[in-house]
């Protein structure tokens, strides 16, 4: 199934990727490639076929709920593109001019 | 003076246990290899050289004391840059991670300097390990240096080259779909991809989480047993890593191969685009698996046939999700300048990722989207299923599996890059093993007659059966004695 512009659109906010036009054509024509070589998958007929989510038949482990070393908050900010007073500095998400 | 960048890890430990060399001679020994091929070759994306004399002098220091060395002391290696290494960044090659700085080990890597390695630099990689040529690094291709024109392969590329080139004796790579084996196979090194869950990926950069798999190369098989031996096991820290009892893999390499049973996966072997260089060679392989009085025989993985849709339908969905946490607040390239979140979110993304990891998180977001998600990600967890059958009924049969490794010799730098979907057909022998959890090793089998590139053969196990693969790999690399010095390396020596 071919992939139309509007829908490499949607694809790209989904994905947080900011796409110029050319670009959204560029990858448009790309996914569009691949695309037609993936669909054979969906010609197969797999209804009775139990789906593989992990190669091995691990089931959930558990651990014991203790408290352990960790990140300083020093060290969990190190890397931060902008940090002050302890915290991740990011733009205005509420409000914006008129808090009420 | 000693050529020590050339030693197998086992006589550098013996050596410097024997007060033949220091390890800070071999640290020299493989930062002055780096110093005078690397310019060229492009295998690193950081030299740690002060962390590489501090883990000598730790060496050097128990020789003086006469402490017994671990079985890894004083061996040069280079480590994947999608590791965290405390004390260096972990770019895994891309722009929007250039100035991350690792903030804790990677239990691998920790695994492996704790048995004595001596850590010269992280390797160059395809951006989060999406390619098979080393092309996509933000920081400039990987050389191969059987041939600089041509790629070394990927997304290991960087690991490597760099055992190729003498410039470390082991180096760690990940294998979500090939991205150990294949490169291995392109440089005509020994590239061994272990069974989901047998190392730890607790510190590595997560690309599809139910497939990635970190796996040692090395220039002999006894080394990638070694390294195994150092970084497999159980770790608290990831919940996929399973708990099995201590092996040594190095135990039954001499043991030989009589009276192994060794399938040779005709319909993979004549699937189209396999030069017939590549199977002439795996044909030539099995003459020799039977020579060294192997039960040779013939089997069909029919089902592989979907491995790569099935593959670019899971890496992609899977990576889509993990890279979700690259959002330009807490850590990575961040825009100047933002509206509002949203636009922050999308376009330090964007300005951050290469093209091919554009590619690959807008194809995975599609497929998981609202309306396509049981058409692609339900079909592709299905086609998985059938691919796992396939391999349990062949490991009914035979103990290991032959196929290729990779369907070419190293390809021109440029040759497929323009070409998504001729890209991905680079890793058609490789996929199935990961969708399946099967470990697998690459070992040259020999190499291209009119342009002396190598060629990799590909050896199956079943789950948790590297004993058995690694002792098939060293019989045929001994029978075989290739020569895994590439021209380049030739000539400075």
């Amino acid at each position: 199934m071919a992939i139309s512009e509007e829908q490499v659109r949607h694809v790209a906010l989904l994905a947080r990727l900011a796409l110029t036009d050319e670009e959204v054509a560029r990858f448009g024509d790309d996914l569009n490639s691949i695309l037609s070589h993936i669909d054979t998958i969906q010609q197969l007929d797999l209804a009775d076929v139990p789906p593989t989510a992990h190669a091995l038949d691990v089931v959930n482990e558990t651990r014991a709920d203790e408290v352990k070393p960790c990140f300083t908050r020093d060290e969990a900010l190190a890397n931060a593109p902008e940090a002050a007073e302890g915290a991740f500095v990011i733009p205005r998400i509420v409000g914006g001019g008129e808090e009420g | 003076m000693i050529d020590l960048s050339r030693l197998a890890a086992m006589q550098i430990r013996d050596g410097i246990a024997d007060h033949l060399f220091t390890a800070r001679e071999v640290a020299e020994a493989a930062l002055g290899r780096i110093g005078a091929l690397d310019a060229q070759v492009h295998a690193f994306n950081q030299v740690t050289a002060e962390l590489a004399y501090a883990a000598a002098g730790r060496i050097d220091d128990a020789v003086a004391s006469d402490v017994v060395l671990p079985p890894l002391a004083g061996v040069p290696v280079g480590i994947k840059d999608n590791m965290n290494l405390v004390g260096t960044r972990t770019t895994c090659s891309s722009r929007i991670l250039e100035n991350y700085e690792s903030a804790y080990n990677c239990t691998a890597v920790s695994r492996l300097l704790d048995a004595g390695a001596i850590p010269v630099g992280k390797c160059n990689m395809d951006e989060f390990a999406f390619g098979s040529s080393t092309e996509n690094s933000a920081f400039g291709p990987t050389r191969n240096p059987w041939d600089l024109e041509r790629v070394p392969g990927g997304s290991s590329g960087g690991s490597a080259a760099a055992v190729s080139a003498g410039m470390a004796a082991i180096t760690l790579g990940s294998d979500t779909g090939g991205s150990i084996r294949q490169p291995g196979s392109l440089t005509g090194t020994v590239a061994l991809k272990p069974t989901y869950g047998r190392v730890s990926r607790y510190g590595c950069v997560a690309f599809a989480s139910s497939l990635d798999q970190i796996g040692p190369f090395a220039k002999t098989v006894e080394e990638c047993a070694l390294a195994l031996n150092a970084i497999s096991g159980k770790d608290p820290m990831d919940a996929t890593s399973v708990n099995r009892p201590t092996e040594d893999f190095t135990a039954g390499l001499v043991d030989g191969v009589a009276g192994l049973r060794v399938g040779i996966v005709t319909d993979l072997l004549e699937a189209e685009g396999c030069d017939g260089v590549v199977q002439a060679s795996v044909r030539a392989a099995a003459e020799t698996f039977a020579a060294l009085g192997a039960e040779v025989g013939e089997v069909e993985l029919p089902s592989t046939a979907h491995g790569l849709s099935a593959y670019y339908i899971i890496g992609p969905a899977e990576a889509s999700s993990n890279l979700a946490r690259f959002d330009g607040i807490r850590y990575g390239h961040r825009v100047s300048g933002a509206d509002d979140v949203l636009d922050l979110y999308m376009r330090s993304r964007a300005e951050g990722f290469g093209p091919e990891t554009i590619r690959r998180v807008m194809l995975g977001t599609y497929a998981l989207s609202a309306g396509y998600y049981d058409a692609y990600y339900g079909q592709a967890q299905k086609a998985r299923t059938l691919i796992k059958r396939d391999f349990e009924a062949a490991f009914e049969r035979y103990d290991v599996l032959l196929t290729p490794t990779s369907p070419t010799v190293a390809f021109k730098i440029g040759e497929k890059s323009s070409d998504p979907l001729a890209m991905y057909l680079s890793d058609i022998y490789t996929i199935p093993v990961n969708l399946a959890g099967n470990c697998a090793v690459s070992v040259p089998s020999g190499s291209c007659p009119a342009s002396g590139l190598p060629i990799g053969l590909q050896i199956i196990g079943t789950h948790f059966d590297e004993a058995t693969v690694l002792r098939a790999a060293a019989a045929f690399e001994e029978a075989v004695g290739f020569d895994t010095t590439p021209p380049l390396v030739r000539e400075v020596r």
